[in-house]
Order: structure tokens, then sequence, then C-alpha cells
């Protein structure tokens, strides 16, 4: 291959080359973080393996802990966090599951905390391969979400968390999303920002209420039913519907920052005269990207919208995206069973009652089945056809 | 858009190889990925890895069914696996193996080169599990033309853990000692 303008371009542009994981664990450093408690899970293991490495030979100037289970790991997270420290872990699967319950106190205690997940299939049977499940079953924990489609992404969204969860309009944590192997041990090309722009971009952690010994209080404490136990309920959510503004405009100052820019809570491919498109999450909406280019080399108008957040969920955004099509697909790496797709559901109810748009919904690539280019087409042809429903995709008879 | 397979055992470098190669093209300029299929890998079961070398950004995300290049790091894998399967006409089947490229001739263009000699001539990996994903790296350089030499040393040395200049040596040898079949 010949060497030339191109080698130029890119090389001034990409630095690296990393596994998303190593990403991720670059991302935290970058966010100074000073607190990581660690439980190893595969996929996730080799981000806190790699924040180990680096605290170790002081390249992170942070204190990390290894705990005997994911309930403790966000325990401690939760604490380390309400003293004022920017914090940090990652999991998995069954891990994420164990942790459910921490989840909740984190989220309601508003610590501003950033976790990584990669996903991972739930057993029975065994798998360790990617699916969206266990952060799909953690929608209603008062979480933010954010599924990742790239390494730099991945890298990016750590900076962008730690903004977007700590500011005061909002005050809740977020959780960042990998695909198992997609991203988590794929490697590609990658832009490692420089740490005084992310300094002037990310300051430090000033938490209101972080546990001072000159001022005890208590926290978490007993609540009786008149208390303000709704009223702070009902503040969550408020908050949970002003991040909405403060992810826009996180995502806006990181564009002009670093000259990478995420769009905000979706992000529309080929959208412009398009007459159908899929709705789609992680790393299958990059493959989703590259079969809408075949389709369009066909003259299909075909586009695909892509789903950042799920939390919030952006469901002005999508009623806006489709208003000029005649139908649309969800894709979903998930199953709710006995529903379908999380993602396809919550599409129908934020177009229930303002949109006539024919919504059908797939499910694909559970426990890491690969979504294959001829399986997208498969999709858009579906979807093209308007028909509705729920279609299961490359999925072999049982007998 | 390039794209390569290889196809070994756990314990011979095939993730490593895949690694390589992008390195080596990245370092040319070129966009790449690597993964890969991720299983439970233990020492001696059949792994698989994949590496797309491309001019700009790589949208594709899936494995790779039709790949440019299949490289084999032990050819006993070909008894058991379908490791050409797929392989476009006119792509190149890179095999590590004393015998000569018509042995596995198949309309493929074929390269063999014994990259288990160069391993254990050099002492990488012990006789029972010698390392060679660094030599087929420098066959794959030269049967393919995909990168070029002083590349290929350039990322060897790179993402050689320890012993990086045999590595290198180990690269160049299969480099210059690798048989090229004739296309048919």
């Amino acid at each position: 291959m010949r060497r030339g303008k191109i080698k130029m371009r890119v090389m001034q542009k990409h630095n690296a080359i990393m596994t998303g994981n190593e990403a991720v664990a670059v991302g935290v450093k970058l966010a100074r973080v000073g607190f990581v408690s660690a439980y190893p899970i595969t996929p996730q293991t080799t981000i806190v393996e790699k924040l180990a490495e680096m605290v170790a030979n002081d390249d992170l100037d942070a204190k990390y802990i290894e705990v005997e289970s994911e309930h403790s790991a966000m325990a401690a997270v939760f604490a380390s966090e309400l003293a004022g420290v920017r914090s940090y872990t990652a999991t998995s699967s069954h891990g994420l599951l164990y942790m459910h319950e921490m989840l909740h106190w984190t989220a309601g205690q508003r610590l501003p905390v950033v976790m990584s997940v990669v996903n991972r299939a739930l057993g029975p049977p065994w798998n360790i391969w990617s699916e969206q499940t266990d952060t799909m079953n953690q929608k209603d924990t008062g979480w933010m979400q954010v599924y990742c489609e790239s390494n730099q992404e991945a890298l990016d969204t750590i900076l962008m968390g730690y903004r977007i969860a700590e500011s005061q309009d909002v005050m809740l944590p977020l959780m960042s999303m990998e695909d198992a192997f997609i991203l988590s041990h794929t490697s590609e090309p990658v832009i490692i920002p420089e740490q005084e722009k992310v300094d002037e971009f990310l300051p430090k952690l000033d938490l209101k209420f972080r546990i001072d010994l000159k001022n005890p209080m208590g926290y978490g404490s007993y609540t009786p039913p008149d208390g303000p136990f709704m009223e702070l309920k009902k503040d969550l959510m408020e908050s949970m519907k002003n991040s909405r503004e403060v992810i826009q405009k996180v995502t806006g100052d990181f564009a002009r920052t670093f000259d990478r820019d995420y769009s905000g809570l979706i992000e529309q491919y080929r959208m412009d005269d398009a007459k159908y498109a899929l709705i789609a999450s992680g790393t299958l909406a990059s493959t989703g990207k590259y079969v809408v280019n075949q389709l369009r080399d066909e003259g299909e108008k075909v586009g695909l919208i892509r789903l950042r957040f799920f939390r919030p969920f952006p469901d002005e955004e999508i009623l806006s995206a489709v208003s000029n099509l005649e139908s649309v697909g969800v894709l979903d790496r998930s199953i709710s069973l006995a529903a379908n797709g999380f993602t396809a559901t919550e599409v129908r109810s934020a177009l229930y009652g303002k949109s006539d748009i024919p919504v059908t919904g797939f499910t694909a690539g559970l426990g890491g089945r690969d979504v294959r280019i001829d399986d997208f087409l498969d999709m858009f042809k579906t979807t093209k056809k308007g028909k509705g429903g729920n279609h299961y995709i490359n999925v072999k008879e049982v007998k | 858009m390039f794209e390569i397979r290889f196809h070994g055992r756990g314990g011979q470098g095939a993730v490593t190889a895949s690694k390589i190669l992008a390195l080596a093209a990245f370092n040319e300029g070129k966009y790449v990925i690597s993964f890969p299929f991720f299983g439970t890998e233990r020492r001696g079961a059949p792994v698989t890895a994949f590496t797309r070398i491309d001019n700009g950004p790589i949208l594709l995300k899936t494995q790779i069914y039709y790949p440019d290049v299949v490289v084999v790091l032990d050819p006993y894998v070909m008894k058991s696996s379908d490791v050409t399967g797929g392989l476009k006409e006119n792509g190149f089947l890179i095999v590590n193996s004393r015998k000569d490229p018509m042995h596995y001739n198949h309309g493929y263009r074929v390269a063999t080169v014994d990259a288990t000699s160069i391993a254990i001539k050099l002492a990488l990996g012990n006789r029972a599990n010698p390392i060679i994903n660094t030599a087929m790296i420098g066959a794959l350089a030269k049967a393919t033309g995909l990168v070029s030499l002083d590349d290929t040393l350039y990322a060897v040395r790179e993402a050689s853990p320890s012993r990086k200049e045999d590595n290198a040596l180990a690269a160049q040898e299969a480099y210059e000692s690798v048989q090229l079949g004739l296309a048919q």
C-alpha cells in the first residue's frame, strides 16, 4: 500500500491503537478519578486491571480497593463519592444485577458517580458475549445510560459523563456502555485528549453536601410517609428531565473543545431525505450505518437513528427524527421477557398519540450472535414494508 | 477494505498477530480494527482473530465472512475447521508449513513458511509451544504486500512484550524465506 496524503491525515488525528477497555481506563485517568473500587467479571476485568496498573505506576493518583462483590463495589463508590471524591467502578452482566440495590441508593443519594458497564448476556445458559439486557434491566434505577459505538466514544463518554452527572441541574449517576468484545476487546485507532484541555473541560468535583467532619449530617435517613420522601422522588424525576438540556450543552462544549461532535441524545445518520430508518444503539448502529451506505448506493432512501442515551429517553428527539419517515424499525440486542424489545416499547410509547408511523420491532444478536450484513438487509426490508409487530432475526427453528 | 482472518490455537498468538498487522497498517496511515472471536480460550483450542484495513473509518463491526487473506498458524486446524470458508477468489492463503505451496492450492494464491522452525531456532516460546505469530506476519507482509517490511518490523517490536529483536528477526526471516505459489 502506498504512503502519502492519507498518512498525514490519519496520523495527525489518531495517536494510539487500543481496545475499548483500555480507552475507558485512559478516560478515567484523564478525568482525574480519585477512587476506584474493583471486582472482576469478564469482559469488564481488563478495565480495572489497567487502572490497577496505572495506580501502581503512579500514573493515576487514586485510592484503589479490591472488594468482595459488586454490591460492595458500588457501596464503596457510594461512600467515597459522598466524601467528595470523584469515584469510578466497572462491571458486567450478573455483577451489575448483584449491584442493583446499590444503584438505587447511589441515584437516590444524588451521587454523580460514573460507571462503565460492558454489556454481556445473562444466564442461564452461561454466556459471556454481547447483549444489552443487563443494563436495560437497570433502566428504572435513576441512572443515566449511554451506549457507545466506538472506542473513541467510550473514552470521551467518561469525560462528558462526569461533566453531565456533576452538573448542579442533574446530580445523578451515569453508566456508560460498551458491547462485550465487539468494543471491549477490539482494537481501534483512538485520539487521546490532552490533559490540559480535559482539566479545562472537566473542573474538580465540588460536592455541596459532602461528608464534613466539622459539620456532621445524616444521609439517607428514615423518612415517614408525610416526610419529604415523595417530594425527593419527584425531584429526582425533574433532574432526569433537566439532564436533557445539560447533555445537549455538554456535548456542544465537548465538540468545541475537542472537535468531536456526538450531537446529543441521538445521532441522525443520512436522515435528511430518508423515507425509512432503523433505530439502533451501540456497535449495531455502526454496522447499521455501513449497511445504510450500501443501500444508499443502490438508491434506497434509508437512514439510521443512533440512540446514544437510553436514560433519559430521547422521546422528543425521536418524534422529531421520524416526522418525515414512512416507516421505522427498532433493533434491540436485549430481551424484556414477555414484552420483546426494551427500545421498541419505549419508542412506541414515545410516539403514541403523536405519530401514526408503523413501528416494527426486531430482536437480534442475543448472547453475542453476530448480526451480519444480511441480517440488516432483512431488517431494512421488513421495516420498509411497515407492517409493525416484533421479529426475531437469524433465529433457528427449535423442534 | 481489506479483511484478514487468522486461524490458530490458543497460545500461538493469533490475537496478537491480528494486532501487529493492524499496528503496521496504522503506521502506514490506514484505518484499522482488530478483534478476536473471544471464546473460552484454552491453550490448544482453535482460535480465530480478525483485522480490517481501510482508507477511511471502519463502520463494519461484524465477524469476517469473506476474507481477502486467511492466515493459518497451525495447519492441523485445517482438518477440523473450514479455514478457507468464504475466502475471496484470488485471495491469499498463508500457511505455517514446510510443504510446498502447491500442496495447498485450491485456486487461491498460496504461500507457505516454516514459521515453527524459525521460532524454535530463535527460542521463541519452547519446542512444544513455539510462538510463531511474529514470523507469520513477516510471511504475510511479503506474500501480500499489504504492509512494508519496515512497518512490520516496527509493529512487531512495539507489540512484543519481550525479546523484541528476536521477534523482529523472526518476522524478517519469514519475510525472506516464505515460498510463494503461482496463482492458478
